[in-house]
This record gives structure tokens, C-alpha cells and sequence, in this order.
């Protein structure tokens, strides 16, 4: 059973946005809405700066399906973790509950009303009929129901973000660092905040 | 009981559930279930048609989960550059 994922190579991400522009333009996704992100640390500082593209992680116990007051999510047969907009009340509850920010909120009103949530679907739209009218609109692009992946994924120019199968991008990602040699460290705690016995990052302003 | 009389009473019967439809009273709240789904079913991708889409993408056999998976998995393989180079 395939179980979807996503995992960013943060040796090869060049923070080109492609993969923010993909999603938006794959998904008709609303200004002030931005399903994925590219988030980059130590900004300029030589030998020190990465890149980590971040949507939704479909995570195996996801936290917004714990917290969500009305039961509105739902995970697939392929381990992706849906909602249903019908439902959804907007509280804003998952968003606090995601450690990665993946819930969005329309900002558009004169009130900066908070709609309906959106986030990442894997490309996999949502509960109305696969490939429908009414399924673009609430949810985006169906592209698994095309027997195609992400499009963020597959259009990465440097294939730095790979996304399918959890066992199938962690064999393509082990053959890359054999061959390369480093970059096992993936992304985690110790690549974002560092380690204590790292010597001090260069003063703030420091370009290269 | 003659046909006549029994089509008459089943006419009848079947007018006044028809008339009466309109009067009962649904539920108004909707009762949540701690960690159920509350929303509409979700088709799986496999059971769509490749076919019928209008953007061809990956094939296989309309139902079948184990040939739309190995699709899948072909195309999740082109993410890999170096056996794309080989």
C-alpha cells in the first residue's frame, strides 16, 4: 500500500519558488492563500544557508485531525489527509496544531473574515466527484485520480522536493546520498536550530 | 377485499406519506463523533477511468488498485535523475 509523502533535499534546494508557483498555478489557489512555502535560514551567510520547501506532511497521526471540533478530516487509502470544506468551520484550531503552518486561511473581506480552510491536498482534491467542477473549485487539482503526483513535486527543477510513495522517494533519496555522500541529515531539529557545540553563526548582515 | 378497493387503499396510503413527508422535522444540529469523520465518502483514484480524463496521464485498468499503484510508482520513479541518465 503506497503511502504518500513528501521529503525535501535541502542540499539541492535553490529557493527558485517553482514548486510555490506550481501549487498556485495547479490549484487556482487564492491570493493570500499559499499551500506551500519555500523557508530559508541563515539567508546569505556562506556554507550555512538552506532551503526547505514545507507544505502539509499528511502525517501518519496528524494533530489536525486530533484538535478539529467537527471530525472534518479524513485520511485516504494512500495515507493522504484530506478535509471536507462543507464542514469545516473555520476555527482556526488546526492551524495551531500544525507544527509545519500547513492550514491556510482566506484573508479576502473587509473584515479580513477568516474562511474556510485550505491546505495542501497532495494533489488529490477532495470528497465531491473526482475530476468535477465542483471539486477544482473547493479543492484544486485531482491529479492522483490522473495517476499523477504532486505537481510541485514533479515539475522541482533541481528534484530536490520528491513526493509519492514514503518507500519509493526514500530509495531514490538513499541512492543520492551514496552518490553524493553527505546530506543523510535530511531535515530536523538539529539542521534548523543547530547544534550547542556549533561554533556561532556570523553576525546578522553578514552577506556573501 | 376487491382490486378495485385494494389499489384505492394502497393509493391512498401512499398520498398521505407523500403528504406528510414535508412534515417531519430533521435534526438541526449535527451530532459530532470524537475522531469520526463527519463529511461526504471520497472516490479512490483508481476507480476513475483513465480514459475519460482529459489530461492523459499515467495508465491502467479502471478499478484495480494494484495496477494503478504500479502507474504511480513508475511515474514516482522518473523523479530520479540518475537512473533517468543511465
Amino acid at each position: 500500500m503506497a503511502r504518500m509523502k513528501f521529503l525535501c533535499d535541502a542540499e539541492r534546494c535553490i529557493e527558485c519558488n517553482g514548486c510555490v508557483t506550481a501549487c498556485k498555478n495547479e490549484n487556482e489557489v487564492p491570493w493570500g492563500v499559499n499551500r506551500r512555502r519555500v523557508v530559508t535560514i541563515n539567508d546569505g551567510i556562506v556554507g550555512a544557508e538552506k532551503s526547505i520547501s514545507v507544505a502539509c506532511m499528511h502525517c501518519s497521526d496528524a494533530p489536525c485531525m486530533a484538535v478539529c471540533p467537527v471530525d472534518c478530516f479524513y485520511r485516504t487509502d494512500e495515507g493522504v489527509v484530506l478535509h471536507d470544506k462543507d464542514l469545516c468551520i473555520g476555527c482556526g484550531y488546526c492551524f495551531y496544531a500544525c507544527p509545519f503552518g500547513a492550514p491556510q486561511f482566506p484573508q479576502a473581506g473587509a473584515f479580513g473574515l477568516r474562511g474556510k480552510m485550505d491546505k495542501c491536498t497532495f494533489c488529490a482534491g477532495g470528497p465531491e466527484k473526482d475530476l468535477s467542477k465542483e471539486e477544482f473549485t473547493k479543492y484544486g487539482s485531482n491529479r492522483l485520480a490522473q495517476g499523477k503526483l504532486p505537481a510541485c513535486a514533479e515539475m522541482c527543477s533541481t528534484k530536490a522536493l520528491l513526493g509519492g510513495d514514503g518507500d519509493v522517494i526514500a530509495d531514490i533519496y538513499r541512492q543520492r546520498v551514496f552518490k553524493r555522500g553527505k546530506g543523510s541529515e535530511v531535515w530536523g531539529w538539529g539542521t534548523a536550530y543547530g547544534k550547542p557545540d556549533q561554533p556561532k553563526a556570523a553576525p546578522a548582515g553578514a552577506k556573501s | 377485499m376487491t382490486n378495485t378497493r385494494r389499489l384505492f387503499l394502497v393509493g391512498a396510503a401512499v398520498l398521505v406519506a407523500v403528504g406528510l413527508g414535508a412534515c417531519g422535522e430533521r435534526d438541526q444540529v449535527t451530532l459530532y463523533k470524537q475522531g469520526k469523520y463527519q463529511g461526504k465518502p471520497d472516490t479512490k483514484p483508481w476507480e476513475n477511468d483513465p480514459a475519460a480524463n482529459p489530461y492523459p496521464g499515467s495508465k491502467w485498468n479502471k478499478g484495480d488498485k494494484t495496477s494503478w499503484e504500479s502507474a504511480v510508482k513508475t511515474r514516482n520513479l522518473a523523479q530520479n535523475e540518475y537512473t533517468r541518465a543511465e
